[in-house]
């Protein structure tokens, strides 16, 4: 069973502004094919103020789709059409209090119906412009179009090189082996072969060192931290963003996002990501928080 | 009101009875049945015990044909890569598009490691074409790997009629029988079936326990080698207490059969009835005609199938779906997909499996609640219109796919 937030379950069971509305002056029809559901938002725009008055959806689909698209008229209306743009799929995930990284892909189809029922109002053609595939990648929430696409225009040969790309198979690794697969059909278009770069699984420097005293081990800690931290900063700049290290307490770990990773859908599972590598490089349990949530007796300091 | 289980094809409760035998296996009789100290001495014997009732289960001849696994993919496993292993001269594989992921992920891995897999096509009810499976016979096949009834829709396949095919072109023949075992009356003596799977998990014992049968003389390589358990063909110290109460599971379904076929078939055939006549726009998949007596696939037409399940366990019933969001998977079920069930209605589709657990209190409850919660469902559809679906409803709703 998924585990959806009580927000999610309860936009599920009691939706909010389903079926069509009355006097619509826009419509929006699409569908994912990553999970076969399709939505229609109906929307009444006046056309002075070009406020939305009223919002509806209908919608064939999975919980999350449902309680996405719920979210989503109510996140609308009384938006004028403008401002309702603005609405990113990621305002519509943490308005149900966040979705399963699987279910990202509804709280999207909310938003291009929204882009759809727009354009219908506006008279323009609405027409997608990114595609979806298989996730391959649970950690960060990426699928296989965006891995394909970033090997094929980066001209990638590596799985090292992809995780920094995509953030792709930089956290747990257990999808190596599909990074693996794309690699190896994106390189046989070219006529090359996929070469894995030694056995992987290279294990961190800390683990195989015996415990040292508090104090040396403080320094190598940060060290090792900041270590990390670099090798995600091609990730994350790649994306026109970056990270700092802030502060360090005990097993919290306080880093600045700046740039497009700061407000990005990703920060949250940038910082997750983050930290499933420091977990694994420091060999201890750490948490990565953003320096907004830290406290202000040590911000202050 | 106690919640109601009809997902047995998932898995099943592990019989009381069958507990009962495991628990002294746990703390008293805990040694290791290789060794030679008390600890272990009758651990030995309930092994052995336990392997007969398996063997009188499935019909084998021998009790030596019994292989202790830790599950049905680890005998799916074990079973086609033995094949080929054995004979690597045979380049090829014949199985069905609607195998359980435990065989098709196997042999989609092997297609990379240059085998050709031939994947039986299904036509609108599930069924096999024979004279498709009879042309592609022939020396080059390592391994026909056919199930022995669909996990989704329950649907039985001829396999018994099917090894004797291969036996005439002497070729191997294994077959998944994970839903068939306990379920069906199985006689492997008689059979030209050479490696057969089941799981302890889906006939009232323990998850973690499997059995892949061989039948004597069938050439074999391991998956796992090492100590001389199972005599060297599955290394790996036993799952005794699993074991045992397999054993147990396996003795208790032989004399629930009839009941199976009997009772559980009636209370499946109302449930089946009960909501097709409350449900406009829903229908049966599979073979009705060649079903396991437990199961009944119905899809709901214009609504999907998580949405049905999370509703349904708000009023405390369990069952399983075949679209695409409870798999996680991009389709919705593979099993659907190829039997040709539209889109709008293969999304849509709720597998309820029963076992004799359920009663037909249980089914009228279930035959009640259905209706209003595809209603209410169908309500929120765009491919829905007051009490039926839209005109021509994939044209008036037509979503631009990304
Ligand atoms: C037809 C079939 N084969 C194989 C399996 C896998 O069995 P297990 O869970 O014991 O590995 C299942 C169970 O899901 C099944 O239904
Ligand atoms: S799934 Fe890709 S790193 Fe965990």
């Amino acid at each position: 069973m998924w585990n959806y937030s009580e927000k999610v379950q309860e936009h599920f069971f009691d939706p909010k502004n389903a079926g069509a509305v009355d006097d619509a002056n826009a419509t929006g029809d699409v569908g994912s094919l990553s999970c076969g559901d399709a939505l229609r938002l109906t929307l009444k725009v006046n056309p002075e103020s070009e406020i939305i008055e009223d919002a509806g959806f209908q919608t064939f689909g999975c919980g999350s789709a449902i309680a996405s698209s719920s979210a989503l008229t109510e996140i609308i209306k009384g938006k004028t059409i403008d401002e309702a743009l603005e609405v990113s799929n990621q305002d519509i995930a943490d308005y149900l209090d966040g979705l399963p990284p699987e279910k990202m892909h509804c709280s999207v189809m909310g938003r291009e119906a929204l882009q759809a029922a727009v354009a219908d109002y506006r008279g323009e053609e609405w027409s997608d412009d990114h595609e979806e595939g298989a996730l391959i990648c649970k950690c960060f929430a990426i699928d296989e179009v965006m891995v394909e696409e970033t090997v094929r225009s980066n001209n990638l040969h590596t799985v090292e090189e992809v995780t920094n790309f995509t953030k792709a198979g930089g956290g747990c690794s257990s999808c190596h082996e599909a990074i693996e697969g794309v690699l190896t059909r994106v390189l046989a278009e070219k006529g090359e072969s996929f070469v894995a770069a030694g056995i992987g699984g290279a294990v961190p420097a800390v683990a195989a060192t015996p415990k040292e005293s508090m104090a040396t081990g403080a320094l190598k800690r940060i060290r090792l931290i900041e270590k990390v931290l670099d090798e995600v900063r091609p990730a994350l700049q790649a994306d026109n963003g970056d990270v700092e290290l802030v502060e360090v307490t005990g097993k919290a770990i306080y880093v600045h996002l700046t740039g497009a990773c700061s407000g990005c859908q990703m920060a949250a599972m940038t910082l997750g990501g983050i930290q499933q590598r420091l977990i694994e490089e420091l060999g201890e349990f750490v948490k990565v928080l953003p320096d907004t949530e830290m406290p202000v007796e040590i911000a202050g300091a | 009101m106690k919640d109601i289980y009809m997902d047995n094809n998932a898995t099943t409760m592990v019989d009381s009875v069958v507990v009962e035998e495991m628990l002294p296996y746990f703390s008293e009789q805990f040694g290791n049945p290789s060794s030679m100290h008390s600890f272990g001495n009758k651990v030995g014997f309930a092994l052995k015990a336990a392997r007969k009732q398996v063997q009188r289960l499935i019909g084998a001849e021998f009790e030596s044909e019994i292989v202790f696994t830790s599950c049905g993919s680890e005998s799916d496993s074990t079973a086609i890569l033995s094949a080929i292993k054995a004979q690597p001269d045979r380049k090829e594989i014949i199985t069905t598009v609607v195998e359980h992921p435990a065989v098709l992920t196997l042999c989609e891995f092997l297609e990379t490691e240059g085998y050709t897999v031939h994947k039986l096509k299904v036509d609108t009810k599930g069924r096999l074409d024979l004279d498709e499976y009879r042309s592609l016979l022939s020396d080059k096949v390592a391994v026909v790997s056919v199930m022995w009834a669909n996990n989704e829709s329950g649907t039985i396949f001829p396999v018994e009629k099917m090894a004797d095919m291969a036996n005439e072109h002497g070729v191997m023949f294994h077959t998944d029988a994970v839903q068939a075992v306990g379920k069906l009356p199985i006689d492997l003596e008689n059979s030209n079936i050479h490696m057969l799977s089941l799981s302890g998990h889906k006939l009232h014992a323990p998850k973690g326990v499997g059995v892949l049968y061989l039948k004597r003389g069938t050439r074999f390589r391991p998956l796992l080698r090492g100590g001389h358990q199972e005599r060297g063909r599955r290394a790996g110290t036993e799952n005794v207490t699993s074991i045992i109460g397999l054993g147990k599971a396996c003795e208790l379904a032989m004399t629930h059969m009839e009941f199976e076929n009997v009772q559980v078939k009636a209370m499946r055939d109302r449930l089946q009835e009960g909501i097709l006549s409350a449900v406009p726009y829903s229908f049966v998949t599979g073979d009705p005609e060649n079903r396991l007596p437990n199961t009944a696939s119905i899809a709901f037409e214009y609504i999907e199938g998580e949405a049905i399940l999370l509703l349904m366990n708000k009023v405390g019933i369990a069952a399983s779906s075949g679209s695409a969001c409870t798999s996680g998977s991009l389709e919705p079920s593979h099993v659907m997909m190829a039997m040709s069930i539209p889109y709008t209605a293969a999304h849509g589709t709720v597998r309820f499996s029963l076992s004799r657990y359920n009663t037909m209190e249980e089914v009228e409850r279930v035959v009640a609640e259905i209706p209003p919660i595809v209603a209410k469902l169908r309500k929120l559809s765009p491919y829905w219109k007051e009490d039926g679906p839209a005109e021509n409803p994939e044209q008036s709703f037509a979503p631009v796919y990304t």
